[in-house]
């Protein structure tokens, strides 16, 4: 061993920004997704979007306000337990619409079908739409089909896109966390992410775990009902912590959360510290998390309780200041550290 | 979750960042070794309740950051290949080369894959015996094992389309560089728990008497961490200097010493460069002259592709714990997890990428 071991002039390498092609981290709903949003499409396409960064766009007609959105689903395996394309595609728009507040009414569908998809995959996935509308209680009034060579395409993409009608006095808003609100999640955290990575990287973990994939619209009716919600969202790509990044830049507010309060299925914290995952960036498909008036907490994790989607809810943190953009988390261990936006495509670590 | 939440019980990390307060009386500055360590501290943000005498040095053992340059310019003109299945731990593929990263590499037409084990990429290429398959073998001791044994499957089955792309670094030559380093401030270490798992601690004494050194094998979860930082505490406060296993329920004085076996029959001792450090002899393993047709860098004439890297990074400093990343100019602004500067930046365990996430004022969305 040399003893006069010298590390000066060793240094690192220049900046890359990988801007001359899209990856796959533009589509994770973290802050690659983001900087495409800001770079891209907002300046040349949503200048009249004020509330883009809300799950629905609000659209106001004759003075009565409806949500508008619109959502793609790609998933591969396009069946894995506990739901399938069809439902998700379903879900993930109503939920959208129930978001701001709306009551979701009708749904449009494309289908991009890959040639050589079985019809019997496709029935499957219709049947399961079908099922997942009816139970949201919204009917499909349009759709479309395109169908591209093999190779084109991964079987089968849905664009689904929805409209709903947002009652007088709700006022939902990604913009409208106040100091002092309630932080309210609506069940287990991460449980849909893991589901679909274990069935499609066939982990072979003993417990199946079910993804989450649920239609929200009658749980928020009820929340809308038991009290004052200024803020809705459901924390699909990017998990819950880029979801309250977002909440907390959109309304300027510092938000605590607790973590020993954290809702988890044992079997998703298994997998996530075996595979250097935080479940806190995990997508979910099925829950949400809620910003109430303090005053009117309890009384509506109370309702919450009582549905069948909210089973499970628990109050996870409070927003303890105004004027700064800041996520904190309280651990386990009594410590503090800041939360982030996931930053691109979630990584398995090396060891 | 059983083995988890007794090691991060509020009350016990109490009681031992009480004991640790009494038994400190002077300044330390302990470096942990491992980037797991590193990030261990932050995420539960033990860092800030530690007693201000204690300076925690973050060490250089975070394999994705600590990977050459050139070694990545080389996975990226392999991957970049038609012919070629490229595969890799999913972290290393954001890691920026001289010119792009692994998923711009996928993004132009690429087949690059991330696996959870080496043996699935064996399993790749027994599947396409028409393509090339190629693992991106990086790692400390505790990856070794699992890619030697990789290899001794691809050469028992006879596959003749595998390759491996190795840059594995080791622990104990690193940590000699920096204590024989002019500028060397760390007075105690705490050793890395996987690492010694696999290769016991059997090296260590050694270096705690020639350098006057504590060093205490040391665990992942919050109590592990306190009660490495307590034996290392004691002993620099007592004057003292020895290797101790603080993490016995994983380590043994001689490690796994069949996974050593599987190591010491595929690879062999050879100088290897750190990226933000430089050349360290005999620091690393390469295949030995047996396995030899496995090497990708031959297979793929990729050996004399050199990068020099660039000075708008203080990587060597952070690394070597003179500098904290905050200290750095860049943090936060030209250097961020999006556009890491340096390999620090990259990699969920890197020293950078630790305080970008968890000890920024504000967040920059």
């Amino acid at each position: 061993m040399n003893d006069d071991f010298d590390f000066e002039g060793y240094t690192c390498p220049v900046p890359i920004r990988p801007t001359e092609t899209v990856i796959l981290g533009h589509g994770s709903g973290g802050t690659l997704s983001r900087d495409l949003l800001n770079r891209l499409f907002l300046p040349e396409l949503g200048k009249a979007a004020p509330r883009a960064l809300d799950d629905s766009a609000v659209v106001t007609i004759d003075g009565q306000r409806y949500a508008l959105t619109t959502d793609s689903h790609v998933v591969s395996p396009l069946f894995f337990p506990g739901g399938d394309i069809g439902r998700l595609a379903i879900c993930g728009t109503v939920n959208d619409l129930a978001m701001v507040g709306a009551t979701p009414v009708a749904l449009t569908c494309g289908f991009v079908l890959e040639e050589g998809l079985s019809f019997d995959v496709l029935q499957r996935v219709v049947a399961s739409m079908k099922a997942a509308a009816q139970e949201a209680g919204v009917f499909i009034a349009a759709g479309d089909t395109k169908v591209v060579q093999k190779g084109s395409a991964d079987q089968l993409f849905i664009n689904t896109s929805g409209m709903g009608k947002i009652p007088d006095g709700v006022a939902i808003s990604g913009a409208n966390a106040k100091e002092g609100d309630v932080v309210v999640i609506s069940g287990t955290i991460g449980d849909h992410g893991i589901a679909v990575l274990s069935a499609r990287e066939g982990l072979g973990f003993e417990t199946t775990l079910e993804s989450d994939v649920a239609p929200l619209n009658h749980l928020i009716q009820a929340m809308i009902g038991a009290g004052e919600i200024h803020v809705l969202r459901d924390p699909t790509r990017g998990g819950l912590a880029t979801s309250l990044v977002e909440i907390s830049e959109q309304s300027q507010v510092i938000i605590e959360l607790n973590e020993p309060s954290l809702p988890f299925k044992p079997a998703v914290k298994a997998a996530c510290e075996m595979l250097g995952f935080d479940p806190l960036y995990v997508a979910n498909e099925g829950k949400l998390v809620a910003f109430v008036k303090e005053s009117d907490a309890q009384n509506v994790l109370e309702v919450m309780k009582q549905t069948k989607y909210g089973e499970e809810a628990a109050i996870i943190g409070k927003v303890t200041g105004s004027g700064k953009l800041q996520v904190r988390l309280k651990t386990a261990i009594g410590g503090t550290r800041l939360v982030d936006m996931l930053p691109g495509e979630m990584l398995p670590r090396i060891c | 979750m059983k083995y988890l939440d007794e090691y991060r019980d509020p009350a016990k990390v109490k009681a031992l960042l009480k004991e640790i307060e009494s038994v400190v009386t002077k300044n330390w500055a302990i470096m942990e070794i491992c980037g797991g360590q590193t990030h261990a501290f932050l995420h539960h943000g033990l860092d800030a309740m530690l007693p201000p005498q204690i300076e925690l040095v973050h060490g250089p053992g975070c394999p994705v950051c600590v990977t050459p340059l050139e070694q990545i310019d080389r996975a990226l003109a392999i991957a970049s290949r038609p012919d070629v299945i490229f595969t890799s731990y999913g972290d290393m593929l954001r890691v920026p080369g001289s010119t792009k990263d692994l998923f711009t590499v996928r993004a132009q037409g690429g087949n690059v894959r991330t696996v959870y084990s080496p043996l699935e990429a064996v399993q790749i290429a027994e599947a396409n015996p028409d393509k090339q398959v190629v693992f991106f073998a990086i790692g400390f001791e505790t990856t070794a094992p699992a890619n030697a044994m990789a290899v001794l499957q691809a050469k028992n089955k006879n596959i003749k389309n595998f390759s491996v792309l190795v840059s594995h670094v080791r622990v104990p030559p690193a940590m000699e560089a920096i204590l024989g380093s002019k500028t060397n401030r760390v007075e105690a270490f705490l050793a890395a728990g996987h690492v010694c798992a696999v290769m016991g601690f059997h090296e260590y004494p050694p270096i705690a008497g020639k350098y006057n050194v504590p060093i205490v094998v040391t665990g992942f979860e919050p109590i592990d961490l306190l009660n490495g930082l307590l034996a290392a505490v004691k002993q620099l406060e007592g004057g003292q200097a020895f290797a101790e296993n603080q993490y016995q329920r994983a380590v043994k004085f001689d490690g796994n010493e069949s996974a050593q076996k599987t190591i010491q029959s595929v690879f062999q001792s050879t100088d290897r460069k750190w990226r933000g450090i430089g050349v360290i002899p005999q620091s690393g393993w390469g295949l030995s002259a047996e396995f030899q047709e496995f090497d990708a860098e031959k297979r793929f004439d990729v050996e004399n592709i050199f990068t020099q890297e660039s000075s708008l990074c203080i990587a060597g400093e952070i690394l070597q714990g003179l500098k904290k990343p905050p200290q750095c100019s860049a943090f936060g602004k030209q250097c961020t997890q999006q556009t890491p500067l340096g390999a620090p930046m990259v990699s969920a365990e890197g020293a950078c990428a630790a305080y970008y996430r968890y000890h920024r004022e504000e967040i920059k969305a």
